[in-house]
């Protein structure tokens, strides 16, 4: 980006930053105690110190279990939650703590595609009202060229472009996800958070919505933040996939070290718990780990490593020292003090 | 730290069983219909399903929102509203005819030979009673017994699901209860009867995918002891791979295919199956592109004529004279596997598998 846009548009920039980076960041929500004065006040550390960074045109997965905090990372990174700790910087500058006025500019570069296609869109509106909207917030066309816009938008994502002045309920869910999708292209994003985008279909339509956004990723080189429970999803989209544990990142790093040789115990219990239909094609069947008990409550998290109440390695010093996030091995960064490849294999071999 | 919390990584492996020909069906549907009549016109949920289901087997109904799978397993609950659902043909349970049994002898049936897990355990569990309490209920129905019985009987019921603690667990009410314990919970209530019929609504679907594995491990382990029938309805082929003996793929309202799960799953001959399986991004081997069924599904108030699945198929050429799209196919029995069926009109699926489909499975 010119100087000269760069003023135009607000976002401001330092020169050799990644596209997107957090810094230590936390969120603790407050839960109202009994104690008066605020003395029975509890926090739930939703997400407790995460770091990570994205590349332009880069693909990162977020994956856990409810609870992980990886939703509260998509609505801290689109700033719809100001954390209550560390920085998220967009091309080097902080945008943490930014109030709306700020915010304005950087709101069109990270945009959010949302899991639910029914609840987020207004049934009132039309789709060309929906759409219309992101190009008049932020100033992308002239009123006269809108329309125009609007039909090219719906045509890239697959929709018919006659279809604008329809309402959300006249679409099917992956017609209408779709339709959220080109409401976050209107505004030409450079990032786009989309968290959980096609949990919500049927296995046939969350395929066609997931090779449209691969096309649209290789098109237009947006960077994506990707959150979704399913781990084949992920493995399909995303070229680097970060694993949360209980508001923390346990293992970090490319796709197919991560999938192929975890380091973390808890990655490697989660991979080997997704059912595989490979194992009625002769794929020898893998070495299982069965977690015990659920995840704790993040109101009060176990001291030390999060994951040592369900881990079979834990001994003493889980339980004092916290693991730092140091890489292992072949860029793989992960957090546990035995950190160390699955000793059997945990993912059926390739066929 | 006990050794009760924290358990060795343990290797579970399952083979399904071979069905043998002398297995008497204790489920047995047949040209099973269930409409809605509504404003707009008859809604035809089930059209003409026909399954049958042995004693200690599962069977996992796999398909699509909309395609009969829940619509046609409450039927056999008998859970529908008489008013407003119209339903034909036959469902017999270990020799009882469910379509037209009176409610009374419903009541005594429910829970008793036949019993459902629902799919979301926080909203089938009563907030207000103890989970206790709820299982109680459930076997003081059918079983003249004290309280303190009924209740001793909870305990082992959710020791047996794998509570921890069950004396005291047992006077908790559910919101004490995490998602996999309340399932465990609904598992116990639902199998506290013995029933010989199990009927499981995508049970696992609302739970992450680790306490999703203990509860297919405990669900298969039960059905061990037990030697029930469990009908298993999910979406998740992965989840079918791991419980199933037999798969029924259900398309609007229909079967189209139903056969031992590694055949299926190995090597399918409708259509349909074939694009299922190529839409699921694997955990495993090689990440290749995805092919999806294009379009989607057909409205059950207007249905396609000939096979309903032709709109979306893209072997409908294959076929002479046009007949995917005039003539229904039936589900017909396929080479020389036992039990196994497909409905399609293709002459030579088995190969079209072979050549074209399998090599571009993601």
């Amino acid at each position: 980006m010119t100087d000269a846009t760069a003023a135009k548009s607000g976002v401001r920039k330092v020169e050799g930053a990644p596209l997107l980076e957090l810094d230590d960041v936390k969120m603790h929500f407050r839960i109202k105690g009994d104690g008066i004065l605020a003395l029975g006040n509890k926090w739930v550390q939703a997400v407790d110190g995460v770091s990570l960074t994205l590349q332009p045109g880069e693909t990162l997965g977020l994956v856990g279990e409810s609870g992980c905090g990886k939703s509260t990372t998509a609505r801290l990174i689109t700033r719809l939650l100001e954390p209550t700790g560390g920085q998220i910087r967009f091309q080097g500058v902080d945008i943490a703590h930014m109030n709306e006025r700020q915010l304005r500019p950087y709101r069109r570069e990270i945009q959010l595609i949302f899991q639910d296609p029914y609840s987020s869109l207004n049934p009132r509106h039309t789709v060309g009202t929906i759409v219309g909207t992101a190009l008049r917030t932020h100033d992308m066309v002239p009123k006269s060229g809108e329309l125009k816009r609007v039909q090219e938008l719906l045509e890239m994502v697959g929709l018919n472009p006659e279809h604008y002045n329809r309402y959300p309920h006249e679409f099917s869910g992956g017609q209408r996800q779709r339709i959220g999708i080109a409401r976050a292209l209107a505004a030409r994003p450079k990032v786009i958070v989309a968290d959980e985008p096609v949990s919500a279909l049927d296995v046939s339509i969350q395929a066609q919505v997931m090779n449209l956004l691969e096309n649209l990723r290789k098109e237009l080189g947006i960077a994506f933040v990707f959150i979704a429970h399913d781990l084949g999803v992920v493995r399909h989209f995303c070229d680097r996939v970060a694993v949360m544990y209980l508001g923390r990142v346990v293992e970090e790093g490319p796709r197919d070290e991560l999938y192929e040789k975890p380091n973390h115990p808890y990655t490697q219990a989660l991979l080997s718990a997704v059912p595989d239909i490979g194992v009625v094609r002769g794929v020898p069947p893998k070495n299982r780990i069965r977690l015990v008990g659920d995840v704790p409550s993040p109101v009060d998290p176990p001291s030390g490593c999060r994951f040592r109440t369900r881990c079979w390695k834990a001994e003493e010093i889980c339980a004092t020292q916290d693991p730092a996030l140091l890489e292992h091995t072949e860029k793989l960064h992960t957090a546990c003090h035995f950190a160390a490849p699955p000793t059997e294999s945990i993912v059926a071999e390739t066929v | 730290m006990s050794d009760q919390t924290v358990r060795a990584p343990q290797t579970v492996a399952r083979t399904p069983r071979a069905r043998s020909a002398d297995e008497q069906a204790y489920l047995e549907v047949s040209d099973l219909h269930v409409h809605f009549p509504t404003q707009d016109g008859v809604v035809k949920a089930v059209q003409g399903l026909s399954y049958s289901l042995p004693l200690g087997r599962t069977l996992a109904i796999v398909g699509e929102s909309g395609s009969g799978k829940s619509v046609s397993s409450m039927a056999v609950m008998g859970l529908h509203d008489r008013k407003s659902t119209k339903i034909t043909g036959s469902i017999k349970v270990g020799g009882k005819e469910i379509v037209g049994m009176s409610e009374r002898a419903m009541m005594s049936f429910r829970g008793a030979d036949a019993a459902m897990i629902f799919q979301d355990p926080q909203s089938s569990l009563h907030p207000y009673f103890t989970i206790g309490d709820q299982i109680m209920e459930s076997y003081r129905s059918h079983n003249r017994t004290s309280k303190k019985a009924a209740k001793e009987r909870a305990i082992e019921m959710l020791d047996r699901v794998g509570i921890p603690n069950p004396k005291r667990r047992v006077d908790q009410y559910p919101h004490e209860f995490s998602g996999g314990m309340r399932q465990r919970a609904m598992i116990a209530m639902a199998l506290v009867n013995d029933p010989k019929l199990l009927i499981a609504d995508e049970p696992t679907t609302a739970l992450d995918v680790t306490v999703q594995a203990q509860i297919l491990d405990l669900i298969a382990d039960l059905q061990r002891d037990f030697g029930s029938a469990v009908v298993f309805i999910t979406h998740d082929l992965g989840v079918v791979a791991e419980i199933a003996d037999d798969i029924l793929v259900m398309y609007a309202g229909n079967a189209v295919e139903h056969g031992p799960v590694d055949k299926i799953l190995g090597s399918p001959l409708h259509p349909y199956t074939w694009g299922l399986l190529e839409s699921i991004p694997a955990v495993s081997g090689t990440p290749g592109p995805l092919h999806p069924i294009p379009g989607s599904p057909p409205s059950l108030l207007a249905m396609p004529s000939g096979c309903s699945f032709n709109p979306r198929c893209e072997f409908r050429e294959r076929v002479k004279d046009d007949l995917c799209r005039t003539l229904r196919p039936d589900l017909i029995a396929r080479t020389a596997d036992t039990g196994r069926a497909s409905r399609c009109h293709l002459h030579d699926p088995d190969r079209v598998f072979e050549a074209e489909v399998l090599p571009r499975l993601p």
